[in-house]
């Protein structure tokens, strides 16, 4: 449809400008993988070059792994992210069941409440939530990486969406059949609005796993820090100058999102910007 | 998936035309009592939400305006009210006034950058059919990519002996410069890391964007003459895609003005307070130097900023879907 749209001579030049932008835009990802491949002889001379005449790969990644609690870091995110993901469906999707397919009264209230949480940028409510999280007695615990992410205002109103393109035909169905309103939700909505639970869930997944901000606040001990914070204890701790090792360590960190997505682009774009309605 | 709700309903309206029949038959109290089983059921699962949504958001948010109110420090068992001498300490202090007046400026950097570029590699990608799935991938990668640690890599790359960037303008005779250590420079730099981590994102509601424009409309246009592409770009395509620029500027705008990573990880502000930002002002303010009362107001100004934003974004969605 598109070949209409504009001349043929233009097509070698768009491949020109787009390899010309998409170089630009990987040189930082290119430049950490050539340090964490060089040695550091190398690295600090004059004439570099992107790859090394040494390679040197093996010794950064292992002293990095050496030096860092990389493994850890990153079992912290899986398990962080892992849990937020788990209560944020186990609370939104029966709400947003509710929201779509019952009546009932404050319904629409209930709702504004949905969209005006959704206003809120969550680093305005850091300080009270950090008192909250003194006063459980949480701070420096998984929990206070998580409790939160327990409601996501924006999980509830895309899978509420989901819901609403489902016929009521298909619920009186499944009361007819016997099942309860937590067994409809589970076992009936959940199943058919499975592309809007996935797009939720890498929403959530990569937003939390990237996130610096709470964690910051949230935890000290090293052996809680989810990838990010570890990386930058790392670097402010230990690598100093040590650009190798650190860099070895910040594509240990970079990589496992970037292959996810590689491998299911579609979905991740979809995910990541479907969050733009927030 | 839609053969699977049709299934279901066709086998609905098959098997259960008697007993919907008979629903008309059902006495008022059985209605009714139907009616309340709804309701309960609809509180029981929609009650954790409501608990959560209170006590994670409402009361949070209520807390911060009751604590900028208040001299309260973390620690401290008593607390006056202050009426607003909290947000008059913070409007009449210089380094409040510079941080504000950075995140500004970095957002005038950031969202027309990301726009242009986005815009411009989307255009690009449409223009043609070949590798659009590659070259979509390549732009999109920064956006997913862990941000605190490709700051790393940015301060590799910019680095004022090793770094690439000062190699390179040494190599053809440019003046290098200590980009993240000079007052004038860095506020730009941040920017264009920015612009790298969010064009991609910028690109991907603009590929949609321009998808969605009727084919009817490129036809007429030729008729009407509009020959070269620059002429169909002009009639056609920017003016179709002005929604999404709209939609596009706020977000990008919201997402610059929440920027943390870079400034906490490359910065921390400085030098002096040349990089410093609302988000690293609200942190260090409430949780280093523990100035709760004062954190607090800043983050009253803050939520401020960003819902008014938000609203204006709703106004445009709004506008822009007309179904429902």
């Amino acid at each position: 449809m598109s070949t209409h749209r504009f001349a043929q001579p233009c097509t070698i030049l768009r491949h020109a400008a787009l390899l010309f932008t998409g170089a630009l835009i990987l040189i930082p990802f290119a430049w950490m993988l050539s340090l964490s491949i060089n040695p550091p002889g190398e690295i600090f001379r004059a004439s570099f070059s992107f790859w090394p005449q040494h390679f040197y790969g093996i010794e950064n990644y292992t002293q990095a792994i050496a030096k860092a609690p990389l493994l850890r870091f990153m079992l912290n995110g899986v398990i962080v992210c892992t849990a937020i993901l788990a209560l944020q469906i186990a609370v939104c999707a029966p709400a947003a069941y509710a929201l779509a397919k019952l009546h009932f009264p404050a319904r629409d209230l209930l709702f504004a409440l949905v969209l005006i949480a959704l206003l809120l940028p969550h680093e305005v409510l850091s300080l009270p939530l950090f008192i909250l999280g003194y006063k459980l007695g949480i701070l420096n615990t998984y929990a206070a990486l998580i409790f939160p992410y327990v409601v996501s205002p924006f999980g509830i109103f895309l899978i509420r969406q989901f819901f609403k393109t489902i016929p009521d035909d298909v619920v009186h169905a499944a009361r007819l059949d016997g099942l309860s309103e937590l067994a409809i939700v589970w076992k009936i909505m959940v199943p058919m609005a499975l592309p809007a639970i996935i797009a939720f869930g890498i929403f959530s997944v990569v937003g939390h796993w990237n996130s610096l901000f709470w964690p910051l606040i949230a935890v000290r001990d090293q052996s809680l820090m989810p990838p990010p914070l570890g990386i930058m204890a790392f670097r402010n701790e230990e690598a100093g100058n040590d650009y190798g090792p650190l860099m070895a360590a910040a594509t240990i960190v970079v990589l496992p999102l970037i292959i996810a997505f590689l491998a299911a682009q579609r979905w991740f774009v979809e995910g990541t910007t479907g969050g733009a309605i927030k | 998936m839609g053969s699977v709700m049709s299934i279901a309903t066709k086998r609905f309206r098959a098997n259960h035309r008697p007993v919907q029949r008979d629903a008309h038959a059902l006495s008022t109290s059985d209605l009714r009592r139907h009616r309340l089983s709804e309701i309960g059921a609809a509180w029981l699962l929609a009650g954790p939400t409501l608990f959560f949504l209170i006590v994670l958001f409402f009361l949070p948010v209520l807390g911060v305006f009751v604590i900028a109110l208040t001299d309260w420090q973390f620690g401290a068992s008593t607390l006056s009210f202050v009426g607003l001498a909290n947000f008059e300490e913070v409007f009449s202090d210089e380094g409040f006034r510079i941080s504000l007046v950075n995140t500004v400026l970095y957002v005038a950097i950031v969202v027309p950058g990301t726009i242009l570029l986005g815009l411009g590699i989307a255009l690009l990608i449409e223009s043609g059919k070949s590798f659009r799935a590659f070259y979509r991938a390549i732009h999109f990668l920064p956006y997913m990519a862990t941000l605190t640690a490709m700051a790393i890599a940015w301060e590799a790359l910019l680095h004022p002996t090793i770094g690439l960037v000062n190699q390179t303008l040494a190599a053809i005779g440019l003046p290098t410069a200590n980009w993240l250590r000079d007052e004038s420079r860095v506020l730009p730099v941040l920017g264009v890391i920015g612009i790298w981590q969010n064009l991609g994102f910028a690109m991907v509601l603009f590929l949609a964007g321009l998808k969605s424009i009727p084919q009817d409309l490129y036809d007429a246009a030729d008729i009407d003459g509009a020959d070269l592409w620059v002429d169909r770009l002009w009639t056609v395509t920017l003016p179709m895609l002005g929604p999404v620029f709209m939609f596009v500027f706020i977000v990008v705008a919201l997402k610059a003005f929440e920027t943390f990573d870079t400034v906490q990880v490359l910065t921390q502000g400085g030098p002096g307070h040349a990089s410093e930002m609302l988000l690293f002002t609200l942190y260090r303010e409430s949780f280093q130097y523990l100035r709760t009362g004062y954190g607090a107001a800043v983050a009253v100004v803050f939520l401020f900023i960003l819902v008014t934003l938000t609203l204006v974004q709703a106004r445009v969605m709004d506008r822009k879907v007309h179904y429902q």
